[in-house]
């Protein structure tokens, strides 16, 4: 079964401005001053929730429940959650005490607590994030938890990504270069390093997949994660035999590829590694464009 | 039942380099991993890996600040290779497309770290490990070898004899998290364990919910020693609210700590008047706890790290994930406040007994990684000195196991040699109690016949396994685990971490004890078999009590200061007495100690142990 995605709801949390804003500044500075844009905004939210907290004292969350196997789960239901709020609690703190103290079966992925990991990417509050790293204070209450749209879900919170991890590997997700001298390292410019470094942040989390209304319709869209880690391999200089080069833009340019994309931005809004996403993608849409030229 | 040749457990860094060297050397490999290999805790390493690389460094350079660095417990043949082996392993993932920082001349960065004395850290931004998992992964998809990702491996299937070291291994048994199946994996010939730190055992802790030292306390109930369980390492910068680690990357750029008072303690008050920030991690975690203890902390908890006048473009250019560590998990701008910082569990030294082909006692049983003791880190690991532990111990555990040409090993393993054992008095007799839920490994407890047919010692362990899950689902009524977890971070977060003193430790061993009794009447809420968590928790908190229980009694019968083991009533490193491992073996339910000397001759030298001043 699949989730249906509700509405999206109202978080002021555009980062499409920042991409496609055409100003000089460097993609390091538009994070920088996204990031204290939306601390400025964190920092009213925070001090309003934490008000609301001292009032309440306790975070109200509804959380998705679903279980194939066991009576009473097996239609799919939300469950409400008081759990008592500290600072510095996020959704993930949040879901753990639940977990712990009232509802053992209560289940989700999780592991570093420190958004390295990607296996807690979920669906709250209408929006693709990676519980561990967003802040309780943030969010207007209740607080909705759902797992990522999109994707079958297993049970509870946790889905299924066999389909984004086959996305991923169709795109021969590794590194093909040839030239590498025996027992030193081959050399990487600066700047080439610039140009893939955000690239190779994707920790594979499915957020971007999920947010995607062309992945939804077609099955076999390659999708924003596995283009990206095309683009990472097709822009890093170390691979630069002009064979593998039209390899690699060959399966992007399959008829599930990058022509698909619509530029709706929603994965790079929705990507926790601020990861560029709609820009990789028309980036390689011109590449595709130019080795047309060249070839035909 | 599946079955392959190599079976390695665990996809994180060490498990993926060892399953790429044993296909290399022609094996049918297969991972199996309770996380998929992406999510596996090698991604959170930030600050980087250490290899001598450059004109100026050699291997024996980078020999030398290890040895010191483990306030000389590590041994110097597995020592000796870590230095050797990492420049070409460091190169090969080069080779592989690992995106690391760059030199103007397009060479591989390296930077300095804490206890070294060369910058030989090479790193990728802040984010090292993410990149090296990232970049074995993808080979290991290139390569197309099997992946069994959501399986939770219970136990190792063993032969039965009384003599440890005569006991073979013929695979694993686990659970497949999504179904509840459970299922043999038989390895003709041998199986790696590969399943990381556990650093669940303490409450405050870099490391991930997942770090819940599985392979450890599977090899310790199989009949494989623990070796050197009492040294763990507090990382000095973690920050308060989570534990998120803020990479020493950041005192290597040149980083300062200060008190409450606005003083540069480091060297204010005398803790490292050379190195000062940049001593080794176990002085700077004990510096700040004195400040704190001493009242020049913030809010009685924490110190401050302020990177600020390193100036935004250096900041962004090597250490802009920490900015937003600092901003996502404790509201901080590093490039306009100081960050708080505190000290945290981060790494085991000790670990699974291992020779330096990654071979415990029992034949084709392997272990590396952090889950290793090697021991290359001896009583305090260096910065950078993990990473390539996993890739050049990871590669030689595979080809090892996979029958690759691999030279025979200097260190000795089990109980055989040179051992003299222990007579310290424990508060209780440990490990005794908790039978219950836990179920003990099915190891010679059979008590008849002893079977030597490898498809039959698997059976006979996967039946154990799912009589012990069926019983663990069957209980209507009992205590939650995640309660007895929570005593057990308490206690050994209290009493067996930066400082110990021997009360304390002894409390925490009584401490345990009660936990184990009350795990007998642990229970699992959770009747479903799909992606039953609960279940899989209980299990993993039965492993995280054998294993604080080895960290406590090293912790007890080690009666010297040395390394990260600091102990109030001996507040000297004891040379005479001590430069030998703790090692502790479970013998019919019970855990015994013995020691072993520290091999302190190189190639072509021997470490004198020096003071360790910095
Ligand atoms: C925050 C942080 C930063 C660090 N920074 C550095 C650094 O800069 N430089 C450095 O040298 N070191 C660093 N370290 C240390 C180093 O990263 C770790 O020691 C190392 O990554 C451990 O790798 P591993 O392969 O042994 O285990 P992990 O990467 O933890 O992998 C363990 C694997 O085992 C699997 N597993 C566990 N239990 C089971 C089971 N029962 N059944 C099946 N599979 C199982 C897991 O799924 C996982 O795939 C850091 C550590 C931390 C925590
Ligand atoms: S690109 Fe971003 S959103 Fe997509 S999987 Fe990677 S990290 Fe997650
Ligand atoms: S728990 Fe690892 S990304 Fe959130």
């Amino acid at each position: 079964m699949s989730t249906q995605v509700p509405e999206q709801e109202g978080e002021a949390e555009s980062s499409a401005d920042a991409e496609t804003d055409a100003s000089v500044e460097s993609p390091q500075e538009q994070r920088m001053a996204k990031k204290a844009t939306d601390r400025a905004y964190r920092d009213a939210q925070k001090k309003a929730q934490e008000e609301i907290a001292a009032a309440e004292e306790a975070v109200r969350m509804k959380v998705f429940r679903y279980d194939p196997e066991v009576e009473g789960k097996q239609e799919p239901r939300f469950d409400e959650f008081h759990v008592p709020f500290e600072k510095g609690m996020t959704v993930l703190d949040a879901l753990m005490y639940a977990r712990d103290h009232y509802d053992p079966s209560l289940t989700f992925r999780h592991s570093c607590r420190q958004a390295v990991c990607g296996s807690d990417a979920m669906f709250v509050n209408g929006q693709q994030r990676l519980c561990c790293k967003t802040q309780m204070s943030d969010l207007e209450w209740p607080v909705r938890v759902e797992p990522l749209p999109h994707q079958d879900v297993v049970k509870d919170l946790v889905v299924d990504m066999q389909h984004f991890y086959d996305q991923m590997h169709s795109v021969e997700p590794y590194f093909q270069g040839e030239n590498a001298p025996d027992g030193e390292e081959q050399k990487q410019t600066r700047e080439n390093r610039e140009k893939i470094k955000m690239s190779t942040r994707c920790i594979w989390c499915g957020a971007c997949m999920s947010s995607c209304n062309i992945a939804a319709g077609d099955n076999e869209y390659l999708g924003p994660a596995a283009i990206n880690k095309a683009y990472r391999f097709y822009m890093d200089e170390r691979e630069d035999e002009a064979e593998l080069e039209e390899h690699r833009l060959r399966i992007l340019e399959q008829e599930h590829g990058v022509w698909r994309c619509q530029t709706q931005f929603s994965c790079t809004e929705v990507c926790p590694k601020d990861i560029p996403l709609t820009e990789h993608i028309q980036e390689l849409k011109r590449e595709a464009v130019k080795s047309n030229l060249k070839f035909w | 039942m599946y079955e392959h040749d190599v079976i390695v457990v665990g996809g994180g860094g060490a498990g993926l380099r060892a399953a790429i060297a044993a296909h290399e050397e022609g094996a049918d490999v297969a991972i199996v991993t309770k996380l998929h290999p992406v999510r596996s805790h090698t991604g959170a390493a930030e600050g980087g890996i250490n290899a001598a690389l450059r004109e100026g460094d050699d291997w024996e350079l980078h020999a030398y600040d290890t040895m010191k660095g483990s306030d000389y417990l590590a041994d110097a043949p597995a020592v000796e290779t870590l230095a050797q082996d990492s420049p070409e392993e460091v190169i090969n993932i080069e080779h592989w497309g690992m995106p690391f920082s760059r030199e103007d001349d397009g060479t591989v960065s390296q930077r300095p770290f804490g206890g070294l004395s060369f910058p030989r850290t090479t790193y990728a931004g802040a984010e090292t490990g993410h990149h090296l998992l990232h970049t074995m992964y993808e080979q290991v998809v290139k390569r197309g070898i099997e992946v069994y990702d959501e399986w939770f491996v219970q136990d190792v299937a063993v032969t039965d004899e009384d003599d440890p070291s005569e006991r073979s291994c013929h695979g694993v048994v686990g659970i497949d998290v999504k179904t509840g199946d459970i299922q043999g994996f038989k390895a003709n010939d041998g199986v790696i364990l590969a399943t990381g730190g556990p650093g669940q055992a303490f409450d405050h802790t870099t490391n991930a919910v997942a770090n819940t030292g599985d392979g450890y306390a599977i090899a310790y109930r199989a009949g494989v020693p623990l070796e050197d369980m009492e040294f763990v390492q507090f990382h000095p910068t973690t920050l308060p609210s989570t534990g998120v680690l803020i990479s020493e990357g950041v005192r290597g750029e040149g980083g300062i700590l200060y008190n409450a008072d606005g003083e540069r303690f480091m060297f204010e008050h005398g803790y490292a008047n050379n190195e000062g920030e940049l001593a080794s991690r176990d002085v700077v975690s004990r510096a700040e706890l004195t400040e704190v203890n001493e009242g020049r902390g913030f809010e009685d908890e924490y110190v401050m790290l302020d990177m600020r006048h390193l100036g935004e473009e250096r900041i962004l250019d090597r250490l802009e994930n920490i900015l937003h560590l600092a901003e996502d998990f404790e509201g901080v701008d590093g490039l306009k406040e100081p960050m708080p910082v505190k000290p945290g569990q981060h790494y085991q030294m000790g670990g699974v007994e291992t020779d330096e082909n990654g071979h415990t006692c029992i034949d084709g049983l392997y272990a590396a990684g952090e889950t290793a003791c090697v021991s290359v880190h001896g009583a305090n690991r260096l910065g950078g000195n993990a990473l390539p532990e996993l890739i050049v111990f990871g590669a030689r555990a595979g080809v090892h196991a996979a029958g690759g040409d691999i030279e025979d090993a200097k260190i000795e393993t089990g109980e055989r040699g040179n051992i003299e054992y222990d007579d310290t008095e424990m508060p209780v007799q440990p490990g005794e109690a908790g039978i219950g839920a836990g179920g003990e490994a099915s190891t010679a407890t059979d008590g008849g016949a002893v079977t030597q047919d490898a498809t039959a010692v698997v059976e006979r362990e996967v039946e154990a396994q799912r009589e012990r899950v069926e019983e663990m689902l069957s209980r209507e009524d009992g205590v939650k685990h995640s309660q007895i977890r929570a005593r057990l971070q308490k206690t050994m977060t209290q009493n067996v971490n930066v400082f110990r003193e021997e009360e304390g430790v002894r409390q925490a061993l009584r401490d345990i004890r009660d936990i184990r009794e009350a795990y007998e009447d642990v229970y699992v809420e959770d009747p479903s078999r799909t992606f039953n968590t609960d279940l899989q928790h209980t299990i993993e908190t039965r492993n995280l009590i054998d294993i604080a229980e080895t960290i406590a009694m090293g912790a007890l019968v080690r009666d010297e200061f040395r390394g990260a083991h600091w102990r109030k009533e001996h507040q000297e490193r004891k040379d005479d007495e001590w430069l030998k491992h703790t090692l502790i073996a479970w013998h019919d339910g019970e855990p015994e100690v013995f020691f072993r000397p520290v091999i302190l001759e190189g190639q072509n030298k021997t470490y004198e142990p020096k003071e360790r001043s910095y």
